[in-house]
This record gives structure tokens, C-alpha cells and sequence, in this order.
């Protein structure tokens, strides 16, 4: 195939051209990229942030910063990766772009609410940039009260609206999800031969749906608070902090799940694809993604064991975190049995696969320790934790979403990725994370504590050891920023199945067309059903 | 449903039911039920609640995702309150974790 | 080419990601229910705070309370509940294509939501006048503790608030439907936006019916004059 001929073929990419045709879309495709534009934007500001810290560190002494500008750092590191790039990342791109191709569905079900969705994460992101650049906030991306409803002096308001903003961005993509998976699915797509993508994606909406209008709330109060002096949580009324506590963890907890249950449905895909195998347990990792769903919305107190919540909650809510745990590992034994026997291909998304299966049970399971309340006691708010959700957020989601837009890359855009390029940035993210986070459980378990830029010398060569990492992890995600945007002028040309995979996605051309399918696929085989792609040749790995 | 058009005496009589229900629990606010006030309370709205749900809101003509979906939202606020009920309810009893 | 196979024409009860206009109607009435969930969980926040601190401070609360008119509030439910019954006469006026009757049903469901915001104006007033709104003039009669006073009226005014704010977005919805419904664009085959709008309405109809008793009738019997 020559480049003449993509650029004779319609698809999504060329069907109108201009700003208003990109800015008034309805297409699902198109939102999607407006999306990996923006929550990439949020990214590298979250990175700058991050590597302002990192250098930081480097020294005992809190001498590149002063202490309130790093309270403002730390901050505004967590808010932006949180809030602005890793809740969206992986059900706003890669979820807006396939879900409904995978259905057999030729758009989601309410278009242009996906379209207000990114509208509203646009928009809370300026007033989050606007707070930063008028000063910035410090109180972290927690706002514990009543440091942020009394007495911190920076942008808390702005920032808090930024936040309630891109919330119902999430509420909206949740449900535009949630209906579409009812109702548009084509005929013969049955609930059990979806791809385990959309069912992580469906578990994902549930959350999103449940659980965000609660810290919206909560912001509401902590606005209320702050500009009206209506003192929900002041003690000085005789109201509770810890209160705002749990309304914040009730769904900053599932959260958690909204970030990384995506990032397991994507490697679900990967691990059958490069095994050229079907997920062995398919029910199984489709019910444990729903399981997590359900379970993680019953552990937010393990955020406040030290925080004078009952010791009876503490053992109630410690038990609960311990059930959380089987589901996730339902399914790394699940992909693991899935390579049993399987043709295995090296492929860069394999490799960011793998990368989040090991990341990602030592997160996992390091999470098992903080959930002990006698350990946590001893690790709470110290780089133990810290280490402990990069490894799951980072070494997991971020692994998920670098292995997703790669597999993904040739069917968005038409054009293979620079392999070679590739691997080798798969490597460098894969050293330098673990170079910049596992330093920090030693860190943390020998004392040193979270959001504090000074600390005893002996702490030093740690520090200097994962800012070393960070640096090395920066260049790993500057390589794929470049090369893939080199690909799109100059990539090689992709067909429409380079890796030989099943599901509707790849059944049509690369990139699609505007209404996906040239006609609505009925749908005859399971999921994973590798003999329906026999014979296709596989153009990459 | 286009196909379930219900009568107008059909809401009319909802309607009533609702307006009596309302003066109702108005005015047994003023008798001394003790614990039970609050509960009595809870009561009549919750039936406020269902007949505007089930009869003004077609609620008996859904699907049953549309109710398991509204039975999921009232599951999901009660496991809110009762976990932070828990917490408060028993603070303090056996000391403090970490002190 | 792809467009051509996919040549239906987008109408209004037919939009082009779906198949058939029950399809539509079924997904956006879905869209609505869960949109609800998310509501319940928003106001369930405030719930939430408000059964904490009831729990903490039953004797305050339930004189705050009894300061609160009771026959204002009861007469302003009904207001609501009327606004309901309204409502649903107009859904149904849509569903049988009756033009006439489902402008005035609408006119007439947001002529009582108007009034009841304007009932609940009079009463925040009040509430001014009395000293009750929380700040640094907020002073409440009869208890000594002030402070879990004044945390009963902000959740006070953050509940009605939060509920006043859903009623007037409710009206501007109300409006919007009452300029497509004089010009007879909603007919017995599509009348979907009348349908999930009444949804809406309801719903919020819903979070006063709790509202009433679990801000202004509490323990009244322990607090008679």
C-alpha cells in the first residue's frame, strides 16, 4: 500500500479540514485526539513539576526552594497528573477511540456530551494553570482541611473549581461508557465476547459515575468554606476534619481503580495478541474487573488509619483493602497463564506489558504492607507510600498507556511506529522508573518522610540515586514524544491488521473511517478467536 | 414508553396521596414518638419518594437496569454513611492508633 | 465509499449513531437515570454531613430546626409536589401529541417552581434578619453552643442552596422546552426531551420530599414553644 492511497481514502482524519471542524466534532475518533493532546500537555507539566522536586532532593538542605514553594510543587505535581492526566489518559484516548469500535458501534451513544466532556477537562485545566501561574497552591493534592478551607493563603479556590470542572468531564465520559456498553452493542456482540478492554472500561465508568460527584461535593464545601465562611469542617465549630477526610478518600480511593483498571484492560489485550492466545479465564478477568469496582469503594479509611478514625473502622476498612487485592491478582495469574504455551512476540506494547505485570505486583503488593495497620503506623506519610502508587501508577497505568498507544498507533493514524526506537525507549522507562521509585521504600522505610524538601545527610545517596532515575526516566518519555510524532509524516505505512489481531477495530482500515465500519459487523465468534485471523501477516516484532 | 400512557385520575390520585402523606408527616413532627420520629419521618418520604419514582418518573414501566441502576445509587450512599458512621460511632473506644 | 452505505437521514428522533428511534429513546432515557445516580451521590455528600453531625449534636440540631417555619415548609413541598403532578400531565400531553396542553402544563409546572423559589427567598430573608446566616453575625437564641448552630444552618443553606440551584436550572430547561413545544416540534413520535426533562424534575422533587422533614421537623415535639 502507497502513501498516495491513504490520503485518496476518506477517513477520520481527512474528512473536513480546519479548527471548527475539529473544535465542533461529534466523531468519537477525532475527541479522542483531542484528548491525547491535551492530557499529553498535562504530562510534561506534571513532569516539570516532578523534576523540579527530583533536583530538589539532590541535597540535604532545602536550598534550590523555599518551603512554602515546594509545598506548592509537590502539589501541584499530584494535581495535575491526577486530575489532569492520569484519570482521563487512558478512557478519554484510547477508551473514547475504541470502545465503540470494539462493540460494533459506529459512535458512542451521546457524541456531543463526549464533546463537553473534553470541554470541560479544557477548561478546568486553565482555571488549574491559572492558579498556578497566579501563585500556585500548597495545601497537597489531599486539601486537608482546615489547612485548605482556613488557613492556607494561595489559589485553593481556583484550583478546587478547576478540579470540580474536570470531575464532571469524568461523570460525562462515565456515563456516555456505561450507556453505550447497554445499548449500541452490534448484533451477536453478547456481553461474553466483548474484548476485556471494554469491560475494564465499563468497571471504570461505574466508579467514575459513583464516586466523582462526591468529591465534587466536597470541593463545593471546601469553596463554601473558603469564600463564604460556612464551616462544614472547622473545629472551631465544633466540626470534624476527619469528616472531610472520608468524603475526600470515598472517591479518591476508587480513583485509584479509575486509573488503573483501564491500564489492565489494555493488558489484557496486549498479553493475548503477543501470545497470539485468547486470555485464559476470560469470565474470570471480566467479573474481577467488576469486583474491583465494587470492593474498592469499601477501603477509603486505610487513608486515614493515623488520623484518629476508630481503631475498630481501621481493622474493618485494613480487611477490606487485604479482599481488594485478590481480584488484581486474579488477574496477573490469569495473563500469566495466558503466555503458557502462547507464541510470544517481543513487540514494544508487549514489553510495556510485561513491564506493568512486574511494576505492577510489587505496587500491588506493597500495598498489602500499608494496608497492615501496625505497618502503616510506622510508613504512613513517608516514601514508602509514595514509591508505593508510582509503582502502581506509573509502573502500571503509565506502562498500560505507553503499550496501548503503540499497539493502538497504526490503527489511529496509519503508520507503524519506528520499532527499533521504540524497544529502547521501552528499556530507558523501564530502568529509570525503577532507578527513581525503588530507592524510595528504602527511604521510607528508614523515616524519611513525604512532602518535606530537607533531610537528614544520610538520606542523601537515595535521593541522588532516584533523581539520577527521574532523569533517566524523563528521556524515555521525551524518546516516544518525538518519535511518534515523527511517524505520522514518516512512518511506514500501516495496513489495516499489522499485528494479526481479532476484534472489530481491526477488521476495518487503518486509519478509520468516519463511521467506523463501511457496514455494522454481526458478530459470530468469541473474543480472542485466533482462527479467524489466520493467514493475516503480521507487519511488525 | 409511548406505549404506557397512564390515566389522568391515575396521577390525580398520587397527586392527593402525596399532598395527604406531606400534612401527615407535617404534623406528626408535633407528637412525641421519641427515637422513632426520625424513623417515621424517613418512612413517609421514602413513600413520597416511591410513588413520585414509580408512577410520575414510569419507574413501573422500566427496565430493570434503570432500577437496579437507582436501587445501586441509594446502595452506594448508604455504604457512604454507614462506613463514616462507623468510624465516628466508635472513636476513641480503644485508644488511638499510633499514640 | 463508507458514507454512502450508511445513507439514513439524521433526524431529530433518529440521530445517526443509532439504528431505530426506540434505540434512541431507550438510550437517552438510560443516559438521564444514570445521570440521576450521579445527583444522588452529589446531594448524598451533603446527607452524609448532615447525618454526622445530627449525630453529634442531636439537641442543637433539633432546636435550630424547630426555629425554622414548619407551615412555610410543609406549604412549599406541596408547592413542589404540585409542580410534579404539573409535570407529568405535560410528559403525558407530549406522549399523546397534544400541543395545547403540554404548553400549558409546562407553563404551569415552572410557574410553581418559581413560586417555590420565591417562597424560599422569603424564607432565607428571614434567616438573615434573624441572625442565623453563618458568619461573624451569626448569632442563634436558646443554646449555648454556637458552634454546631451554626454548622446546622450552613448545611442549612447549602442543602436548599444546592437544591434552589437545581430548581432554576430546572425552569431554564423548563423554558427551553416551553420554545420548542409552542413551536410543535415535539410530537407523540418524539417527545424524548419533554420525558427525560420531567425525569430531572422529579428527581429534584425527590431530594426536597427529604429535605423537608430532615431539615425542618426535627425533634419539633421536644421543642414546643
Amino acid at each position: 500500500m502507497n502513501t498516495a492511497a491513504i490520503e485518496e481514502r476518506e477517513t477520520y482524519l481527512n474528512a473536513g479540514y480546519g479548527l471548527k471542524s475539529w473544535l465542533l466534532t461529534k466523531d468519537h475518533k477525532r475527541i479522542a485526539i483531542l484528548y491525547l493532546i491535551t492530557v499529553t500537555f498535562f504530562f510534561f507539566i506534571g513532569g516539570i513539576f516532578a523534576s523540579l522536586i527530583r533536583i530538589e532532593l539532590l541535597t540535604p538542605q532545602g536550598d534550590l526552594v523555599s518551603s512554602d514553594t515546594y509545598n506548592k510543587l509537590f502539589t501541584m505535581h499530584g494535581i495535575t497528573m491526577i486530575f489532569f492526566f492520569l484519570i482521563p489518559s487512558i478512557p478519554a484516548t484510547l477508551g473514547n477511540f475504541f470502545l465503540p469500535m470494539m462493540i460494533g458501534a459506529r459512535d458512542l451513544a451521546f457524541p456531543r456530551i463526549n464533546l463537553l466532556s473534553w470541554y470541560l477537562l479544557v477548561i478546568g485545566g486553565l482555571f488549574a494553570i491559572f492558579a498556578m501561574l497566579a501563585g500556585g497552591v500548597d495545601t497537597g493534592w489531599t486539601f486537608y482541611t482546615p489547612y485548605s478551607t482556613t488557613y492556607s493563603n494561595t489559589w485553593v479556590i481556583a484550583t478546587a473549581i478547576g478540579i470540580f470542572v474536570s470531575g464532571f468531564s469524568s461523570i460525562l465520559t462515565g456515563l456516555n461508557f456505561i450507556v453505550t456498553v447497554h445499548r449500541m452493542r452490534a448484533p451477536g456482540m453478547t456481553w461474553f465476547r466483548m474484548p476485556l478492554f471494554v469491560w475494564s472500561q465499563y468497571a471504570t465508568a461505574i466508579i467514575q459515575v459513583l464516586g466523582t460527584p462526591v468529591i465534587a461535593v466536597t470541593l463545593l464545601l471546601v469553596f463554601c468554606e473558603r469564600a463564604f465562611h460556612i464551616g462544614i469542617f472547622d473545629p472551631a465549630l465544633g466540626g470534624d476534619p476527619v469528616l472531610f477526610q472520608h468524603m475526600f478518600w470515598f472517591y479518591s480511593h476508587p480513583a485509584v481503580y479509575i486509573m488503573v483498571l483501564p491500564g489492565m484492560g489494555v493488558v489484557s489485550e496486549l498479553i493475548s495478541v503477543y501470545s497470539r492466545k485468547p486470555v485464559f479465564g476470560y469470565h474470570f478477568v471480566a467479573f474481577s474487573s467488576i469486583a474491583i469496582a465494587v470492593i474498592g469503594f469499601l477501603v477509603w479509611g486505610h487513608h486515614l488509619f493515623v488520623s484518629t478514625q476508630s481503631v475498630y473502622a481501621g481493622l474493618v476498612f485494613s480487611f477490606l483493602s487485604y479482599c481488594v487485592a485478590i481480584p488484581s491478582a486474579v488477574k496477573v495469574f490469569n495473563w500469566t497463564a495466558t503466555l503458557y504455551k502462547g507464541s510470544i512476540s517481543f513487540a514494544t506494547p508487549m514489553l510495556y506489558a510485561f513491564g506493568f505485570i512486574g511494576l505492577f505486583t510489587i505496587g500491588g503488593l506493597t500495598g498489602l504492607f500499608v494496608a497492615s495497620l501496625g505497618f502503616d503506623v510506622h510508613v504512613t506519610d513517608t516514601y514508602f507510600v509514595i514509591a508505593h502508587f508510582h509503582y502502581v501508577m506509573v509502573g502500571g497505568t503509565i506502562m498500560a498507556y505507553m503499550g496501548g498507544l503503540h499497539y493502538w498507533w497504526p490503527k489511529m493514524t496509519g503508520r507503524l511506529y519506528p520499532e527499533g526506537w521504540a524497544k529502547l525507549s521501552a528499556a530507558i522507562i523501564f530502568v529509570g522508573f525503577n532507578l527513581t521509585f525503588f530507592p524510595q521504600f528504602i527511604l521510607g522505610y528508614l523515616g524519611m518522610p513525604r512532602r518535606y524538601h530537607f533531610y537528614p545527610p544520610e538520606f542523601q545517596v537515595l535521593h541522588v540515586l532516584s533523581t539520577a532515575g527521574a532523569s533517566v526516566l524523563a528521556v524515555g518519555y521525551l524518546l516516544p514524544a518525538i518519535y511518534l510524532f515523527w511517524s505520522l509524516r514518516y512512518g511506514e505505512v500501516a495496513g489495516a491488521n499489522p499485528w494479526g489481531a481479532t476484534g472489530l477495530e481491526w477488521k476495518t482500515q487503518s486509519p478509520p473511517p468516519v463511521h467506523n465500519f463501511d457496514e455494522i459487523p454481526v458478530v459470530t465468534h468469541e473474543a480472542y478467536d485466533y482462527s479467524t485471523v489466520v493467514g493475516e501477516v503480521i507487519e511488525v516484532g | 414508553m409511548n406505549e404506557h400512557v397512564d390515566s389522568v385520575k391515575t396521577y390525580t390520585v398520587v397527586w392527593l396521596i402525596l399532598l395527604a402523606l406531606t400534612a401527615i408527616t407535617t404534623t406528626v413532627a408535633y407528637v412525641d414518638l421519641g427515637a422513632f420520629s426520625v424513623v417515621v419521618a424517613l418512612l413517609i418520604a421514602a413513600i413520597k419518594m416511591l410513588l413520585v419514582a414509580l408512577f410520575f418518573m414510569h419507574m413501573r414501566y422500566s427496565t430493570k437496569l434503570t432500577r437496579l441502576a437507582a436501587a445501586g445509587a441509594f446502595l452506594w450512599l448508604f455504604i457512604m454513611m454507614a462506613f463514616t458512621l462507623a468510624d465516628v460511632w466508635t472513636r476513641g473506644l480503644v485508644g488511638t492508633l499510633g499514640r | 465509499m463508507a458514507d454512502q452505505a450508511h445513507a439514513q437521514v439524521e433526524t431529530l428522533a433518529l440521530r445517526e449513531q443509532f439504528d431505530t428511534p426506540e434505540q434512541q429513546k431507550e438510550t437517552s432515557t438510560l443516559g438521564m437515570w444514570i445521570f440521576l445516580i450521579t445527583e444522588v451521590m452529589f446531594f448524598g455528600g451533603l446527607f452524609l454531613v448532615y447525618t454526622i453531625y445530627r449525630n453529634v449534636y442531636p439537641t442543637v440540631f433539633g432546636r435550630a430546626s424547630t426555629s425554622l417555619n414548619a407551615t412555610i415548609g410543609a406549604v412549599n413541598t406541596a408547592v413542589l409536589l404540585c409542580s410534579s403532578f404539573t409535570m407529568v400531565l405535560a410528559v403525558r400531553s407530549a406522549q399523546l401529541g397534544k400541543r395545547k396542553a403540554l404548553v400549558i402544563f409546562l407553563i404551569l409546572t415552572m410557574l410553581l417552581g418559581l413560586m417555590f423559589l420565591g417562597v424560599k427567598a422569603y424564607e432565607w430573608n428571614e434567616k438573615f434578619v434573624e441572625h442565623h446566616v453563618p458568619g461573624t453575625h451569626f448569632h442563634f437564641e436558646g443554646v449555648a453552643e454556637q458552634g454546631p448552630a451554626q454548622l446546622f444552618f450552613s448545611l442549612y443553606f447549602a442543602m436548599t442552596g444546592l437544591h434552589a440551584l437545581h430548581m432554576v436550572v430546572g425552569v431554564g430547561i423548563l423554558s427551553w422546552l416551553l420554545y420548542h413545544a409552542v413551536r410543535g416540534r415535539f410530537t407523540a413520535e418524539y417527545m424524548t426531551p419533554v420525558d427525560i426533562a420531567g425525569l430531572y424534575w422529579h428527581f429534584v422533587d425527590i431530594i426536597w420530599i427529604f429535605l423537608f422533614p430532615l431539615l425542618y421537623l426535627i425533634d419539633r415535639h421536644m421543642n414546643l414553644p
